[in-house]
């Protein structure tokens, strides 16, 4: 079979080294290589995802595996269920979109290059960790992307940028390594051998004590909730938010930190679930505290990229709560929101950046009265926005009404709590829109432009995208059904055997 | 008594014999060959030859070896497979550290003061430098400390054992004096070196004696099987290993046998201490494998706490030191303190996956250090005559670097990650076999302590790179820094490079080998 995920892997890779490699003269067109070799990313995606088969969206499919290390049982072993295909949809969807608003950023041609060889790279790690089938690999990608990443918010973005990225690399690094001690103890306590990592042998075939399984599902759940970021261990984002490159941050939040989520539901409910059961509760404490924590954060900030960075705590907070209902319509809703998620913060992120790009600052103060000025930023800003509150007809709202309902019945108090950030989520967006966009015109006028070609062109497929998925979510949800029932038959096996 | 005549068997020795013999006609060379040019060409190419057929020779040897080895000189030396592994790693590291001595700056100088006799400032070193004098003696001093390390790694007798330790330690004590510039500290640093090593040579030889004595034997497996047999505590006994473990850890450089590092890499040619750093750890390391694997593994459980606490000590108290230095060098010397307590985890539980882990490590490890000092090596201070001058070792001189010369900074980064066990490279491969080899053994906690420490560690590694890449020059500091551009040191880098990316990414190859070198040919109870 044609190793359609292989490939998705290295082919950014390989443009990164083209980059790189690029003559002084042609070095110019980076830009136009790396979108370019990021159009080619998302056809090849297309085909690969025509041919997954939807019926069986719960298996792995386009599997491969070989040898890597067998000396220390790893393999390269890639394919994907329907969470995986969702997943790294967004991330090649989102990842030209990130080239072409960081268009005019650099002006000089080298830092250019560097950035956009940055992008790549960590495409190809976001690709490779969605699709990896063994725990070894999935460590290894998963630490390994720190690299670019810190790169790319310590060299291009604002004065505390390199404050930020050694703040993102250490807090990155600490949840990783206490990851390691679980991933060494995974080793010796599945079934071993070539293939010891691979998740399939992994799942429920490990022989630990109640005690050492919770310790390893403490581990792993560590660095995923770092990552996701949840409270209280989620002070890099607003920080890295704050002074990134918006085109960083929108990766970042959008898809990167899906990584945490995506391993908390394929890796800690799928290889540790008792210990998922047991910890569940005062997870979904942690849950409920990042909702109201991140809404009411998020109303009392001034700089723009702050609010949208304390907005996404709350929403991941939503997500790990329906992740850890354990029923079948809150996963598929966390699975779902994970993909909206992406779309509309992306979104948020990458418009906040056209403005700060216009004007030089993010402080919500030093703005009013745009909407006259510019009509189609004020729209395009107030639908993102609305989708950003969970407005029926776009696409977040059926995200998070399906994790509030498949919630309710097992935890129905932390669901009404949450569902205040509802009300919260209308209080921080609309007065940031009224305090931008509307009010007088201040005079004189304020020399700002209004959206550009490029700039629609990032924007407007992603609000589509909402749209589409708003009005017909079962698109999406036929891919995550499977996946999702097999997440909880897993949970609930150990239940039912306890 | 009888003195029986012992019959020795040479071919398996041949990769030592043709070092050390290398060594001790390559100081013939230096008596007869006087234009100090011609002398310094001769010397290295010769020197190169002679490693490197010493390394093509261990290696038929490897392919060629049947069964488990051979015993050399009644049980005084194994050939096996595993003292093979680890004299082909010496070798390499000794043809990098060779390379490195031979590199030169645009202006033609070497690493090394023009005549080591001299006083420091004196008229006599400036005469001696306007004649274009050359401390060519470190050629061949570089073969002897190489073929006592190899020796090292196959000794199988305590009495022989300290023979080789002297081969090697006085060669390296002497090329610790020798540098070019800041003479004043690297003499102090090697009288520091010679000091303190005397003193644990002498530790290490006591101890022997007092093992003696309890046991009346010398060879590794006798003293086995005469712990085995006195089974009890014996004080005499006890009080011998310790000071045999003390000799040894002093060479790792382990707390709290470390002190003479920070000066000793301090102080030495930037050359000598890539060479010291790698060689000496890997040679130290293979030596006590094999001491624990088939001597004293009798008193694995008197052992074990000593293994312990030696190794969280030396991961705690290196990590947190080498976070206030401001000297790359001294950082670096004590991050190395941080990785022989790394090594030590290895040793919880004295598994047989340690065996095969400590080679892995050891190379990981050399290479990325010979690699990173050689970097260090490269970036100078402007000299107040305007030429290039000594070594930009503190840390601020480092800044703005990753612009300067992107791949040189590239390089050093990627050997910091490396240090620091981040994935692909190969320093996280090492680190991920280690810490399985103490999980395997029951260590848990030492692993936690060790990630914990490689989390603190990050942090320092992590400074540098942010000072190379995303920090700017100072202003009115842009011509301080001078990046040379030595080809021979540029050499070392790139191939250390690209072994501490292969090791890191596609590591199976080697992981083979040394699991087939995971084996002793000669065991107490076998």
């Amino acid at each position: 079979m044609f190793p359609f995920l292989t490939i998705l892997v290295a082919l950014p890779a390989v443009g990164a080294a083209v980059l790189w490699a690029l003559p002084a003269s042609a070095r110019s067109r980076a830009r136009e290589v790396a979108l370019g070799v990021t159009v080619i990313e998302i056809v090849l995606f297309a085909i690969m995802a025509l041919q997954f088969d939807k019926g069986d969206a719960g298996a792995f499919q386009f599997s491969e595996t070989y040898a890597w290390i067998p000396q220390i049982g790893t393999s390269w072993a890639l394919g994907i269920n329907g969470i995986g295909l969702l997943l790294i949809a967004l991330s090649v969807i989102l990842t030209p979109l990130a080239i072409l608003a960081a268009w005019r950023e650099d002006k000089d041609v080298k830092a250019r290059r560097d950035y956009m060889a940055l992008i790549l790279v960590s495409l190809s790690f976001m690709v490779g960790i969605f699709a990896a089938r063994d725990v070894f690999l999935f460590y290894v990608l998963f630490e390994a992307m720190l690299i670019p990443l810190y790169f790319m918010i310590g060299r291009f973005g604002g004065l505390q940028r390199r404050y930020a990225a050694v703040k993102f690399l250490l807090f990155s690094l600490a949840g990783g390594l206490i990851m390691l001690v679980a991933v060494v103890a995974l080793y010796f306590a599945g079934p071993g051998g070539e293939q010891a990592f691979l998740t399939d042998g992994l799942t429920g075939s490990l022989d630990l004590s109640v005690g050492q399984e919770r310790l390893m599902f403490l581990a792993f759940f560590l660095a995923f909730a770092i990552k996701a970021p949840m409270v209280p261990v989620h002070t890099w984002l607003p920080d890295v938010a704050e002074t990134a490159r918006p085109g960083t941050t929108a990766l970042l939040v959008a898809v990167l930190d899906k990584i945490g989520t995506f391993g908390m539901i394929s890796l800690c409910l799928v290889l540790f679930p008792e210990a998922a059961q047991w910890a569940a509760p005062g997870i979904i404490v942690f849950a409920v505290i990042s909702v109201i924590y991140g809404a009411l954060l998020a109303i009392g900030q001034r700089d723009m990229m702050r609010l949208v960075a304390f907005t996404s705590v709350s929403h991941f907070g939503v997500m790990i709560l329906g992740i850890f209902a354990f029923q079948q319509t809150s996963i598929e809703g966390a699975a779902l929101y994970m993909f909206n998620h992406g779309l509309s913060t992306g979104a948020l992120f990458l418009l906040v950046g056209f403005l700060v790009a216009r004007t030089g600052t993010a402080d919500v103060e030093a703005y009013g009265g745009l909407q006259r000025v510019v009509p189609v930023f004020a729209g395009t800003f107030l639908v993102v926005g609305l989708s950003s509150l969970s407005l029926p007809g776009l696409s977040p709202f059926v995200s998070e009404i399906m994790v509030f309902v498949g919630a309710y019945p097992v935890a129905a108090v932390a669901v009404i709590i949450s569902a205040i950030s509802v009300v919260l989520a209308a209080l921080y967006i609309l007065r940031t829109y009224q305090r931008v966009f509307t009010g007088p015109v201040p005079e004189p006028v304020p020399a700002v432009r209004d959206l550009t070609l490029r700039e629609r062109l990032v924007a407007w497929p992603l609000i589509a995208l909402m749209v589409l998925l708003g009005f017909a979510p079962g698109v999406a949800i036929d891919y995550l059904r499977e996946p999702s029932a097999d997440v909880v038959a897993q949970v609930t096996i150990e239940e039912a055997g306890a | 008594m009888n003195f029986v005549t012992p019959e020795i068997s040479w071919a398996p020795l041949a990769p030592i014999i043709i070092v050390l013999g290398a060594a001790a006609i390559g100081v013939l060379i230096e008596a007869f060959i006087r234009t100090p040019a011609t002398r310094r060409s001769v010397q290295f190419v010769y020197s190169l030859i002679a490693l490197v057929v010493a390394l093509g020779v261990a290696i038929v040897q490897w392919v060629a070896l049947e069964g488990g080895g051979t015993v050399v000189a009644q049980s005084m030396l194994t050939v096996d497979r595993q003292s093979l592994a680890w004299q082909t790693m010496l070798l390499v590291f000794g043809i990098l550290g060779l390379i490195l001595f031979a590199s030169r700056t645009r202006a033609g100088e070497s690493a090394f003061t023009p005549l080591g006799s001299t006083a420091p400032g004196s008229i006599e070193e400036t005469v001696a430098r306007r004649r274009g004098f050359e401390a060519t003696e470190v050629f061949p001093l570089l073969l002897f400390a190489v073929g006592g390390m190899m020796l090292f790694t196959c000794v199988t007798d305590y009495v022989f054992l300290f023979v080789a330790l002297e081969v090697f330690s006085l060669a390296l004590y002497i090329m610790v004096a020798l540098a070019r510039r800041r003479r004043l500290m690297s003499q102090e640093a090697a009288l520091k070196y010679f000091l303190l090593g005397a003193f644990s040579s002498a530790l290490y030889l006591f101890g022997v004696a007092l093992v003696y004595g309890a046991t009346t034997q010398t060879s590794f497996v006798e003293v086995g099987r005469g712990i085995d047999a006195i089974s009890g505590r014996e004080p005499l006994l006890l009080a011998g290993v310790a000071l045999v473990l003390v000799g040894l850890l002093f060479k790792i450089g382990a707390v709290p046998f470390h002190s003479w590092t920070p000066d000793a890499y301090q102080g030495a040619p930037t050359p000598v201490t890539a060479f010291m750093g790698a060689a000496t750890k890997a040679a130290a390391t293979a030596a006590l494998v094999r001491i624990v694997y088939t001597s004293l593994y009798p008193l694995e459980w008197e052992m074990s706490w000593v293994f312990w606490a030696v190794a969280i000590a030396s991961m705690a108290l290196g990590t947190v030191l080498a976070l206030v230095q401001t000297n790359i060098k001294r950082m670096l010397a004590y991050s190395s303190v941080a990785h022989a307590g790394f090594i030590l985890v290895a040793f919880a539980g004295f598994t047989e996956e340690a065996i095969a882990a400590l080679p892995f490590y050891l190379l990981a490890y050399g290479l990325a250090t010979i690699g990173a000092f050689a970097v260090v090596s490269q970036v100078r201070e402007r000299g107040e005559d305007g030429g290039v001058g000594a070594e930009a070792v503190r840390l601020g001189q480092w800044a703005g670097l990753g612009r300067r010369s992107p791949l040189l900074a590239g390089a050093m980064a990627l050997f910091l990650l490396s240090f620091a066990g981040i994935p692909l490279t190969a320093g996280f491969i090492a680190k991920f076999e280690v810490f399985s080899a103490a999980v395997a053994g029951g260590g848990w906690p030492l692993v936690l302590i060790g990630v914990i420490a490689s989390a603190v560690a990050a942090f320092f590694y992590v400074r540098l790179v942010v000072l190379m890449f995303l920090t700017d020059v100072p202003d009115g500091a842009e011509d301080a820094i001078e990046v040379e551009d030595g080809s021979l040191a540029r050499l070392v880098i790139m191939v250390t490079a690209a072994a501490v990316l292969v090791l890191g990414i596609l590591p199976s190859g080697v992981l083979d080998v040394y699991a087939d070198a995971a084996q002793f040919l000669v065991l107490p109870n076998g």
